[in-house]
Formats: C-alpha cells, structure tokens, sequence
C-alpha cells in the first residue's frame, strides 16, 4: 500500500485485525447494497461475540443471517428483523441480544459517531419503549431523548464504484446506510463492483470521499433480490 | 358495508394534494399510490432513501440495487432524487414530508399510536415508524375498527406499547373517518351503509357524534 491507494487483493488483508467481541457497523437495507463478500470473510473467520449494527439482519442463508449458525453474533442494533427463522429462534431463546432502534435514530447515530458528535437529541422515541433509561428534554415545547451515536471497531460497506484512493459513488438504493456506516467505523472496509484510477471519477459526483476509507477490494455480487414486484411488461413482443 | 382495503386506500387517497411530499407505510397505505387523482401530482418517498418512487418494474426492468422501504422492486419516477438514510430521515424528522399514511394495532384519545409490537409475539421492529410518527404533522393512520373478534382499535388508552406519543390527528377505518383532537374521538364520516350506532358500538374511546354524520363518497 503506497500513498493514499486503500487496494487490498485478499479478503484476508481486508478484513484483517477483526477479533471476538468486536464492534462492526454494516451498511445496507434488507438485502440491498449489503457488503455480502465481506460478510461471509467474517463468517470464514468464525470471529465471535461480535455487536452488529445494521438497520437488517438478513436471511437465513444470505446477508448478516449467515453468522447466526455459529452464534457469531452475540448482539445487534437493527431497526428491523426477524425475516429468518434462526434470528427468530436465537432471540426467543435469549441466545441473542436484540437493541431495536428506530431507523432515523439508527442512521443519525452513525452519522453523529462519523462527525464527533457523541450524542443527539431527537424526539422519535419519546415516550415509548425506547426512551427507557434515556435522559429527556424540553425544547421549545417539545420532547426530546438523547441518543448516544456509535462507532464501530470496524465497518463494512458496498459501493459500487471506487477509485483506488477510496473515493466512493454507490448506485440508487444500495446506498442507504453505506455512506454512514463508512464514516462511523475506526477501520472502514468497502468492497466495489469496480476500482478506477484517482481522476477518473468526477470530484462532483463522489458520494463518499476516501478520507473515510481504509481498506478498499474489488468483488463480484449476488444482489440477491428480498421481494421480486413486478408489473407485466406492456412493450413484451408477440 | 365496512370499507375493503382497496376503498380504504381510494378514500384516503381524496386527502392527497396536488405537489405534496408522501410517504405511504407498508400494506393498506402502499395502495393508496393506486388511486392518485389524475388531475394532481404527488411524490412518493421511501424510507430507503428514494423519492420519486415509481410502479414495479417490468421483469426486464428489475434492478436489485432498487427497492422500496418494503423491500419490493421498484422504479423511479420522473424527477427523482436518491440519497442515503440520514439525509432521509431528515426529510422525514424534519417535517419535509407534506403526508405519512401508515398502519396501526391501536389509537387512543390522546393520540398515541400502538403499530409495532405485542409483548410475548415475536417482534420484528419499528423500522421507521418511530420516526414518522415523529416528525410528521400530518399523518393518516389506517386499521379496521375493530379485532375480528369485535374489540375496539380505537382505545381511550392504548394497551400496546406505543410507537409515538400525541402524534395522531386522524384514523381512517373500514367503518369511519375519525379526527383526535382535545383528548376525545370526533366521528366525521362514516362508510357507506355503515350506521353511526355500529361505529359507538365497537368505538372504546370517547367519541363525540355531531348531528350530521355524512357517508363517505368513494
């Protein structure tokens, strides 16, 4: 590594210096624009006692729910779950520790651990099961509850074009929480569909810039689909 | 008659206006987008950070990195704008969002809404509920009235867990459309052939009756 070029070659190298009991924040959105070759090095790994914070937890064979079987996982920090059967059985059981956070909250806390804002106050939440324990404030005649921000040991995030420098541009809704997550993480791992030279990329168009990013792999992806809508095609020929 | 989901998805669609900012919840509200009036124009946000949503692809169309807030593929309209999940819940906290349309278990007089959790069953999350519920002024909640058993949805205090505190003004059910406000229920319309002693019957909460009651016109 020479520079500013964040390139790795190996999953390996990607992922390397993530231990048991380590915090990792993930991007993505059900099963989109989810870092998926990133996740199954970590389940290649067998790293355990991990905290995952993601808004999802996957599927029972694709996503974050492939570090379910091994009990990899020991806490998450999601708005949403439970689409797999394992996550069900694990949480039941209290083999898992589940911290349901509301989806704006989630991403404003990866934001403000990005930027260096320890905590915020929002209203979303007050006065429900999430406010328990929290500190609460009037402003302006409105309720408010503080929420801490987070910062994950490592953080793990699809893009979809890079330059080698790791200025990122993620593509329609593969980007929801991936810009976030790759500001909040002490190591900041991003896997791309393609890796430009630094002046390819238009400075105006950079989602992400590099500064965020420490280790950066080009991969291939499944994209698997959660939900296939369709609407019939009106143009389908005879 | 109590209202099918679609027509409770058509009435609601009478609220929107032309160049509003909407954001539809998953079930009931998602048809709401089917019944546009065709004289107005409004934009559909997902939670997911899109607005401008547009109809399901065709197969040939499909995009994975392109779905909605329910995970279901979609398009984009015309005009359309992405960006990533704070900058969406800014729009949303903030106020941006002219109408949110989403589901519920319970309402109160107070105007606290229960939508995302029954103690003992399994719980999946508030996704962006919270959040919604929140940040918007003017928001539409949609359920039947009552179980299937026949208890009422709309409570003089809610018995779930809440989403959101005095945040909702405005309940369509399949029976009536209901306002909240100073702590009561107030019976604006009622479904077509539906009378207003059904609606006192499987209504909890205080509801106050005005003299005239009209039908809803679907």
């Amino acid at each position: 590594m020479a520079g500013f070029d964040k390139v790795v070659s190996s999953y390996e190298e990607a992922m390397a210096g993530l231990t048991d009991g380590m915090t990792v924040i993930a991007g993505g959105f059900g099963l989109c624009g989810i870092p998926e070759n990133l996740i199954a090095e970590i389940k290649r790994k067998n790293t355990k006692g991990l905290t995952l914070v993601s808004n999802n937890c996957g599927v029972d064979d694709f996503g974050l729910g492939i570090l379910l079987p091994e009990r990899q996982i020991k806490k998450i920090v999601a708005s949403y779950v439970g689409e797999n059967a394992e996550f069900e059985r694990q949480m039941m059981n209290g083999e898992l520790e589940v911290e349901l956070t509301p989806q704006g909250t989630l991403a404003e806390k990866m934001r403000a651990g990005g930027a260096g804002i320890p905590a915020f106050y929002t209203a979303t939440g007050y006065g429900t099961p999430v406010a328990k324990g929290k500190e609460e404030r009037e402003f302006n005649g409105r309720h408010y509850i503080l929420e801490p921000s987070i910062i994950g040991d490592f953080a793990i995030v699809k893009a979809w074009k890079a330059d080698r420098y790791g200025n990122l541009v993620f593509r329609k809704t593969a980007r929801n929480f991936n810009p976030l997550a790759a500001t909040a993480g002490k190591i900041t791992v991003v896997e791309v569909e393609e890796i430009v030279e630094p002046g390819d990329l238009d400075p105006d168009q950079i989602h992400t810039p590099g500064i965020y990013v420490n280790r950066l792999i080009k991969s291939t992806f499944e994209k698997r689909i959660e939900q296939r809508t369709t609407r019939p095609s009106a143009t389908a020929s005879a | 008659m109590a209202l099918s989901r679609e027509q409770i998805a058509q009435r609601v669609a009478q609220e929107l206006k032309d160049g509003y900012y909407v954001n539809l919840g998953i079930g009931i509200p998602t048809l709401v987008a089917n019944y546009v009036p065709a004289d107005i124009e409004v934009m559909l946000q997902s939670e997911n950070g899109l607005l401008g949503m547009g109809q399901f692809p065709t197969e040939e169309e499909i995009d994975a990195d392109l779905i909605n807030a329910g995970k279901q593929t979609v398009t984009m309209a015309t005009g359309a704008s992405i960006f990533d999940s704070a900058e969406s819940f800014a729009m949303i906290r903030g106020g941006h969002v002219d109408l949110t349309v989403l589901g519920a278990f319970e309402v109160d007089v107070n105007g606290n809404i229960a939508s995302y959790m029954i103690p003992g069953k399994l719980i999946k999350g508030m996704g962006g509920a919270m959040d919604l519920v929140a940040g918007a002024d003017n928001i539409i909640v949609t359920m039947t009235h009552a179980s299937k058993h026949g208890v009422s949805k709309l409570l003089t205090n809610c018995s779930l867990p809440l989403t959101g505190k005095g945040c909702i003004k405005k309940v369509l059910t399949d029976l009536a459309f209901i306002e909240i406000k100073n702590g009561k229920f107030y019976l604006i319309e009622r479904a077509p052939g539906v009378t207003v002693e059904e609606i006192i019957k499987l209504t909890e909460g205080e509801l106050v009756i005005p003299a005239d009651v009209p039908e809803m016109q679907l």
